[in-house]
């Protein structure tokens, strides 16, 4: 118990005099995950558009491999990253294995079925009957997607949440990938994860807290966003 | 009119705060980066062609912050960036069998000689020692205290069926056990009372004193830890077997073309200097009233006793 307490008393001094070290893992812990979360965003939501509203044979099949791919685990995909990014894998050419791209690409696969499946979920979930009326009302293609997207911006910025969510606090692919490199990518849940392995459970329990408070930061400016836009 | 409303207040807010937040960190990121460059800049060396080496390394060098301390410095002095992949020895060993590493660190004298005859290894430079310990619980059940044979300690534990924790792992600390094991003409796995914590040396000696077990460590990981262990150092000094040697082995290029050897190279060169094995011989002294690990460069492996 004195850990936590000890924990939390180095999470404050830590924030008070603006840990250069703590800012910089914050910094890239928010930049990795939600350039991710941004990317997955524009693919998952076209991706699951695309599979909600058209028919095609193997469909049912892809929506079978997203559903699987929301419970895909982050290890299985850091592994696999790291091998197609090794010099001697099929990206090798690229040089970006243990560089925050290299972890943005991992995290992009991680949080992509979930936004996919989120939105497939979400358009499926609208009324037919509002198609039918747009369809009659003269609106184009393009202006009924948006106005479905705007239907179900709701559970859309659930998805935003669970899939940021799932990256931020993701610590497997992360190591693979990143190889928790100080200074360039050693995000919150490696450093927690190393910190503990060192036996500094204070600083461990201290930046464990820090990451909460990102976390329910990012996810209040979501929700405030989710819950204004229902108001009008 | 509807539709068109809809979608020009659409622009999706949450897409626009993410996108311009996530660049923004990136950029003040590497902003903080910087600071670090500018300093290396200042000091006399041409900028390396290749300025990125892999670190293939035990997770002893990264755990007790040795790395941390030094890496800069290197930084500083050649403008060579290490990126140091903190994995077990065998890990770290199989990295450099695959090109996929410049340089190891490894303290594990079969898979460094392994290395070595398969060509993937070369140039094996002595660096540093430490050593092993036992530790266990300070009323030791199995009445090892002070032993000078480690071999007939382990004898004695297997005997009296006290939870042993070992690592597995493949790690360099894993070998040097199977050794002693071997010695003493035990084979321990299977066995009820040794428990596999699958996990890195300062997490193995946690389980080990939650049990009230013993556990085979190194000494730099095991004084670092000190402060949360209900285990005492009850066997030590046994240079026949519990010696835990370091030696850094470039990647050879001849059979990698991809490798940065140039940086290898450098970063063993540094690793040597009379400056670092200076630096190595205080390291920790501060903290824990002894040196963490004792500087070899220049030493034959029998003067160090491996």
């Amino acid at each position: 118990m004195d850990i936590i307490i000890n924990g939390i008393v180095q999470a404050f001094q830590l924030l008070i005099h603006g840990d250069r070290g703590v800012l910089e893992v914050a910094l890239l812990s928010l930049g990795i995950s939600l350039s991710a979360t941004a990317i997955s965003l524009i693919t998952g939501v076209t991706l699951g558009t695309v599979l909600a509203l058209t028919r095609f044979t193997g469909r049912r099949f892809l929506i079978s491999l997203v559903n699987t791919g929301m419970g895909a685990p982050p290890v299985v995909v850091g592994l696999m990253v790291t091998i197609f990014l090794w010099r001697s894998g099929p990206l090798g050419l690229l040089h970006i294995l243990y560089t925050p791209a290299a972890m943005v690409i991992a995290q992009v696969l991680i949080s992509l079925p979930l936004i996919v499946g989120f939105t497939l979920a979400a358009i499926q979930n609208i009324d037919p009957k509002l198609r039918m009326q747009m369809v009659a009302l003269g609106a184009s293609r393009v202006q009924m997607v948006w106005l479905l997207l705007r239907e179900a911006r709701l559970p859309l910025l659930a998805a935003v949440m669970a899939g940021f969510g799932a990256i931020i606090s993701e610590v497997g692919a992360s190591t693979m990938v990143g190889g928790n490199i100080l200074h360039q990518t050693r995000v919150f849940t490696t450093a927690i994860v190393q910190e503990t392995g060192r036996g500094e459970f204070g600083l461990a329990v201290a930046l464990s807290i820090l990451l909460m408070v990102l976390v329910y930061v990012v996810n209040l400016v979501l929700t405030f966003a989710q819950q204004r836009s229902k108001l009008r | 009119m509807r539709v068109r409303r809809g979608i020009k207040a659409l622009l999706p807010k949450a897409l626009a705060v993410l996108l311009s937040a996530g660049i923004a960190a990136s950029v003040i990121g590497c902003g903080a980066k910087p600071a670090a460059e500018t300093t290396a800049t200042t000091s006399t060396f041409t900028p390396p062609a290749n300025p990125e080496v892999i670190l293939a390394t035990t997770t002893s060098t990264a755990d007790t912050g040795l790395l941390d301390a030094i890496l800069p410095m290197f930084k500083a002095k050649t403008g060579y960036d290490v990126k140091p992949i903190a994995v077990g020895s065998g890990a770290a060993k199989a990295m450099g069998d695959r090109g996929e590493a410049d340089v190891m660190l490894l303290h594990a004298k079969d898979y460094e000689l392994d290395s070595v005859n398969s060509g993937s290894g070369i140039n094996r430079t002595l660096i540093m020692h430490n050593d092993f310990v036992v530790a266990g619980p300070p009323d030791d059940p199995a009445g090892i205290k002070g032993m000078a044979s480690s071999v007939e300690a382990f004898k004695k534990l297997a005997a009296a069926k006290v939870t042993v924790i070992t690592r597995a792992m493949n790690s360099g600390t894993d070998l040097a056990e199977s050794k002693i094991w071997a010695a003493a003409a035990i084979d321990p796995v299977g066995q009820s009372w040794y428990i596999q914590s699958g996990q890195g040396m300062g997490a193995s000696l946690l389980v080990a004193s939650e049990k009230g077990a013993y556990c085979l460590t190194d000494r730099g990981t095991y004084l670092k830890n000190q402060a949360n262990l209900t285990l005492d150092i009850l066997v030590q000094g046994d240079t026949a077997y519990m010696l835990n040697v370091y030696h850094a082995l470039e990647v050879n290029p001849a059979k990698w073309p991809k490798v940065n050897n140039a940086g290898a190279k450098a970063f063993i060169e540094f690793l040597v200097s009379p400056e670092i094995q200076q630096f190595i011989s205080t390291f920790g002294v501060d903290r824990y009233g002894q040196p963490l690990f004792f500087p070899d460069a220049g030493k034959s492996e029998a003067e160090v006793g491996g």
